[in-house]
């Protein structure tokens, strides 16, 4: 958390400044007890109604100025903690876009948004409230107990008592609370769970009749819940009459021994009353401190877990300059490529040396675990090769500016991936240059026209976050389109026909082949009908190349390959062609 | 910090803190009156402890509000006393006594003692009060969400199919969690704010109506500010709400999409989009945190002055005689209470608009129609030969809309019925009609001869095996998935099922074996394996007719033919329905019924179909087509 304060350091001035209007805020409210005591004192007692309304007119001043000290004071904090968490939210943001797949597994997508969102507002609220309360409480604690012990040093003992009792409830209390409230949030995620496996499982429950037993499941999470919850709320019941009780004991001992002191004739009875007003000052300015101690953990994790994106160095670098491309060179060339992950005990690809040369299709097939997909994501640098080259045009990878790398390739994920935005400004993500003709054109080609055609809108059709309103097929489809608009030297496709039915599939790459058939491409496939008719077809088994070759040459040379063929197509299936 | 706790962070749980004066986003509910009444009845077996509630409640802050002017009269002796001894000392001396007169203890020990029993009492009621309200609301909480999840279970499935799991889900746990806190406080917050500023304004009157009035004065100006500034500050609130959530919008796409950004490039636009939208919401954000960071200043300040006119006021009516000191003192007191039951009271019908919403939605839920019930007389077969028919079958999602329009097939026992089409054509229409999820329009499914709907409902789904495929498994030890329909089998049972299933092998090299636990998302075995699970699952019940969902290709190649060996054992000698996606499961079945865009479109044998020249012949030809 500290290391993000770096982020306060423009709104030093303001700081200083909520500091100061802080410190007036506090002495006006420390001063009126005061002042009011004059007016009993020495109005009331003696007699004097001038000075009653003198003092009267002083108090409504500082009462005023007072106030305009907390507007401004709440005006700047109020800037600095928005402003602040703005930057520190641009910050992570930019961060997190540098990050390479390593550090998106390492905090795992779903942390860094909630790091991204939910982390920096708590820490918004917690800037905010320590700029106010957690400089107003101390120091109206601190004030009104001087200003105690100068009214009445004998009796500020009473206060010591009552704050040491305060905080020793509050610390019994949250003793116990705290504990419970991390086994309730265990009890709530156990309550999520019955009900979304109850609700994701609704036709094998009703087709095992099991519903009774779903519903036992459910009633005993409920219970354990509400069990506990009651625990909890009675607890926590107790905190404001307490509280009230040892404020209002501490009252009946300030007058019982104020009394003593009036009869000696060392005490004013306007003192005694402004001693009141001080000790109340102080239990508040208790009380608000035992509430920031309680949520000042909570946004402590939040802030280290915003400061540990920050802190992260992304794994993948780009250079500063790339070097030329050698023409002539292949378009894909792997030279003996070992990728392990992080911290994993074994590399998932050993060895790969091959060549995919340009204006052919290349295809890798392999079970799942094989690699394939891996061995594509060294191409694009969602993470980098542990030993070896991947070279592009002749160029290692590493060596490429990122616009130069990603320039050249037309990327089509395993699963469809689209923004928010018109179908239009998915397509043409690429290529924001591209006009409609473009669109429509690489549209036809990915067959997704039909349906495009079909919604009134067309290209301008509008698309929910996360493509949500869209199938995955089309889903698929859009994103071929997208890489298709770029027109790329280097196609890659990352298993991107398993989402469609095969009469599509089959249209699709009839489509591709005079579209692509200038450019280089490489598809990774589980169908063997996908792969058949390439160029070469590399097979992976277990990370490593057990073939490379022609459809019917595998077939005869390559075991692997020959029990994937079997176990999709029968043996005069596989021979047909 | 590791992934692996980050995964539920998002979840609901504790509610997050909230600054001071910040405010919820207040949701309204459609109807919040019959959603109050509505409220109010499911409250009614409660009354009892409701009532003492209110009484509780009321009995605490009366007690509470009168200690005040308790405190100000032992003041005022004070004071009195103190007037003798002054007039004693300077020579004047009052009283007859010829002793220098005292502070009077006895009095005012029986004073304290009186305000420490109320003080006490006030306390315990307190307590007594909030104790049977968390009762109450834990009760309603705990009846509220067994009511839903029974209702689960009851509804059709055509409810889920047009609702989304996140949802329900909310339901199930935020709404009924701002239920059980609302009703937790609420109550409570109503019959105190009512009673403090009723009690107050009783005792300020008693004290002094002079003063009482002087006090008055800066209510309604106090009250106008404060409804300005919410209203004000709602308005920030709302367009910062709308701004955080396309922010979140934004950051969830382009993070779950980062692959997709980089590789084209995206990082500047998305930068600026970013940019854009997050100085909107700082301009609405740091507004919205100004305005509600005033209520609590502007409170005190108009506290302050309350107190400034109270002491000077006060001061001159004291000086003239009409009031005592300690009055002032225990004016002082109210005048710094009166705001905070006025700042509940704006409060509280707050509360009570996300109350009825979050209510409207439970009942709604609740209220939803159910699955049509079982019939008076059924039938029950007691052996079952496995005879499908469907006789004239019309069905159709949405009444207007049929999809089978008018199928008849007959199956006899033993046979197997491949169902084939592209993706998303509808296949799983089958299953949800011979499992009565759906319900048909005209026509008849018949199992030996007799109607499905003259059949229990478990009794007819007992007669079914099913294996889909997204395997289901739920958070459990691979013992209790395996024996999930049939939840007596003995060990030995649950061990055949799984061998004949060719799932023994590989649940013998899990840590824990059979009793190795599946984790929350049952991913920590893999897919291929989930998939050998159902089939022992159905194993183990031994149905007469089969349903089976061919997997497409997200499994291993070896795992792959363990599943197809699993599958053809299970089929030996049952009827079955497979939705197939492999060509010699079709080839090899007794008929192919070929859909598309939910439409039964031919229905045959492979070599029927094949000379037919129709959609079958085009699909089954793409499979091989050179590209």
């Amino acid at each position: 958390m500290t290391k993000l304060f770096k982020y306060l350091k423009p709104y030093i001035w303001s700081i200083i400044a909520v500091f100061f209007l802080t410190i007036i805020q506090v002495g006006v409210n420390l001063e009126l007890p005061g002042y009011m005591a004059r007016i009993i004192d020495e109005g009331i007692m003696e007699n004097q109604t001038d000075i009653i309304f003198s003092v009267g007119f002083i108090m409504l001043s500082i009462s005023l100025a007072g106030a305009v000290c907390i507007v401004l004071a709440g005006y700047l904090a109020a800037r600095i903690a928005t402003g602040f968490a703005m930057v520190v939210r641009e910050k992570v943001f930019d961060k997190v876009h540098d990050f390479s797949l390593v550090e998106f597994n390492r905090f795992s997508t779903s942390s860094l948004i909630t790091r991204s969102t939910n982390d920096i507002q708590q820490i918004q609220t917690i800037v905010f409230m320590m700029l106010r309360i957690m400089l107003v409480a101390p120091l109206t604690a601190a004030g009104a107990i001087f200003q105690a012990y100068r009214t009445a040093p004998s009796m500020t003992w009473i206060m010591g008592l009552a704050v040491f009792v305060i905080i020793g409830v509050v610390v019994l209390l949250w003793s116990i609370v705290m504990p419970k409230f991390k086994l309730l949030q265990k009890l709530i995620d156990r309550l999520n769970l019955v009900t979304r496996e109850n609700l994701s499982g609704l036709r094998v429950i009703r087709a095992f009749n099991a519903e009774k037993y779903e519903e036992k499941k459910f009633n005993q999470a409920n219970l354990d819940l509400v069990d506990l919850n009651l625990f909890l709320n009675r607890l926590l019941a107790l905190i404001q009459p307490l509280m009230t009780l040892i404020s209002s004991f501490a009252m009946i001992m300030v007058i019982w021994v104020g009394a003593r002191l009036i009869g000696d004739g060392s005490f004013l009875v306007g003192d005694m009353i402004a001693f009141m007003q001080y000790l109340t000052l102080v239990l508040f300015g208790f009380m608000m401190m035992s509430m920031i101690f309680i949520m000042l953990p909570r946004a402590m994790v939040s802030g280290g877990r915003v400061a540990d994106v920050l802190a992260s160095e992304p794994a993948i670098k780009e250079p500063l300059k790339s070097c030329s491309f050698k023409p002539g060179a292949p378009a894909i060339e792997f030279r003996d490529v070992t990728f392990a992950y992080p911290e994993a005990e074994y590399p998932v690809l050993k060895n790969i040396t091959f060549i995919a040369e340009s204006g052919k299709t290349t295809a890798l097939i392999g079970s799942t675990g094989s690699g394939k997909s891996t061995l594509l994501h060294l191409i694009t640098r969602f993470y980098d090769v542990s030993f070896g080259h991947v070279l592009i045009e002749g160029v290692d990878v590493r060596q490429l500016k990122f616009t130069d790398l990603y320039g050249r390739l037309g990327y089509v994920p395993q699963k469809g991936v689209l923004f928010s935005g018109t179908i239009g400004s998915n397509i043409k993500y690429g290529a924001p240059q591209a006009d409609d003709y473009r669109a429509h054109a690489a549209a036809s080609v990915a067959q997704a026209s039909e349906f495009i055609d079909k919604t009134k809108e067309g290209l301008e059709a509008s698309i929910a976050q996360g493509g949500t309103n869209v199938s995955g097929g089309q889903k698929q489809r859009l994103s071929i389109a997208r890489a298709l608009v770029k027109k790329p030297d280097i196609f890659l496709f990352d298993d991107s026909f398993s989402a469609l039915d095969f009469r599509t599939d089959v249209a699709l790459r009839q489509a591709l082949k005079t579209e692509t058939a200038q450019a280089t491409v490489l598809i990774v496939a589980q169908r063997i009908n996908t792969v058949m008719n390439a160029d070469k077809i590399i097979v992976l088994d277990k990370g490593k190349i057990s073939g490379i070759g022609k459809h019917l040459d595998l077939l005869k040379n390559c075991a692997v390959y020959k029990e994937i063929a079997l176990s999709q197509l029968s043996k005069e299936e596989l021979y047909k062609y | 910090m590791s992934s692996n706790n980050n995964k539920k962070e998002n979840k609901a749980g504790i509610p997050p803190m909230r600054g001071p004066g910040h405010m919820i986003r207040i949701e309204k509910a459609k109807d919040f009156k019959s959603t109050m009444k509505n409220l109010i009845f499911h409250l009614k077996p409660f009354w009892i402890s409701l009532i003492a509630v209110i009484v509780f409640a009321f009995l605490s802050t009366a007690f509470n509000i009168m200690s005040p002017k308790i405190l100000g009269n032992m003041t005022n002796q004070i004071v009195s006393n103190y007037m003798d001894i002054k007039a004693y000392d300077s020579g004047v001396s009052v009283g007859p006594s010829e002793v220098r007169p005292g502070i009077n203890f006895d009095s005012l020990s029986q004073t304290v003692l009186i305000l420490s029993i109320l003080y006490l009492l006030s306390a315990l009621f307190g307590y007594i009060q909030g104790w049977l309200m968390a009762v109450v609301a834990q009760k309603i909480t705990y009846d509220f969400r067994r009511a839903i999840s029974k209702k689960i279970n009851r509804l059709p499935l055509k409810y889920f199919d047009s609702k989304s799991h996140g949802d329900i889900l909310s339901r199930v746990i935020n709404d009924i969690d701002t239920l059980n806190q609302t009703l937790n406080q609420g109550l409570t917050q109503i019959v105190t704010a009512i009673t403090t500023l009723l009690g107050i304004l009783i005792m300020m009157f008693w004290i002094s109506w002079l003063m009482t009035l002087v006090a008055l004065l800066l209510l309604p100006l106090s009250m106008g500010v404060i409804s300005v500034i919410i209203k004000k500050s709602q308005k920030y609130f709302k367009r910062q709400q709308d701004s955080l959530g396309r922010i979140n919008g934004h950051i969830e796409e382009m993070y779950s999409g980062h692959h997709i950004v980089k590789v084209f490039n995206g990082k500047k636009s998305s930068l600026n989009k970013f940019r854009s939208i997050n100085n909107e919401m700082y301009d609405s954000a740091w507004k919205a945190q100004f305005l509600s960071g005033l209520m609590w200043p502007l409170m005190s300040f108009f506290g302050n002055l309350g107190y400034v006119g109270v002491s000077v006021f006060g001061g001159f009516l004291a000086y003239q005689g009409r009031v005592n000191i300690g009055d002032i003192q225990a004016f002082i007191q109210y005048t710094r209470q009166f705001n905070q039951p006025i700042i509940q009271a704006a409060n509280v019908a707050n509360v009570l608009q996300s109350t009825a919403a979050a209510a409207e939605r439970v009942f709604e839920f609740l209220s939803e129609a159910e699955e049509i019930p079982d019939i008076k007389n059924l039938i029950e077969l007691s052996s079952v030969q496995g005879r499908v028919e469907f006789r004239d079958v019309i069905f159709g999602y949405e009444t207007e809309k049929p999809v089978i329009k008018g199928l008849n097939v007959v199956v006899e026992p033993g046979k197997r019925i491949a169902i084939v089409g592209p993706t998303g054509a509808g296949k799983t229409t089958i299953v949800n009609l011979l499992l009565r999820f759906y319900d048909i329009q005209s026509g008849a499914i018949l199992v030996d001869g007799i109607d499905i709907r003259r059949l229990k409902r478990a009794h007819l789904r007992r007669l079914f095996g099913m294996v889909l495929q997204d395997a289901w498994l739920f958070n459990g030890t691979i013992k209790e998935n395996i024996a999930y329909g049939f939840k007596s089998a003995t060990e030995e049972k649950i061990i055949a099922a799984a061998e004949a299933a060719h799932a023994d092998q590989f649940i013998r090299t899990l840590p824990g074996g059979y009793n190795m636990e599946l984790n929350e998302e049952t991913d920590n075995i893999s897919q291929g394996e989930k998939q050998l699970l159902t089939i022992a699952r159905v194993m183990l019940i031994d149905p007469p007719i089969l349903i089976l969902d061919e997997a497409t290709s997200s499994v291993d190649t070896r795992t792959e033919v363990l599943i197809q060996k699993a599958m053809n054992k299970l089929m030996a000698g049952r009827t079955s329905f497979v939705i197939a996606h492999r060509l010699s499961t079709i080839r090899n079945a007794d008929m192919i019924l070929v859909i598309n865009n939910g439409n039964i479109i031919e229905q045959g044998k492979h070599e029927e179909l094949i000379s037919r020249q129709g959609f079958y012949t085009s699909l089954y030809n793409s499979q091989f087509a050179l590209v």
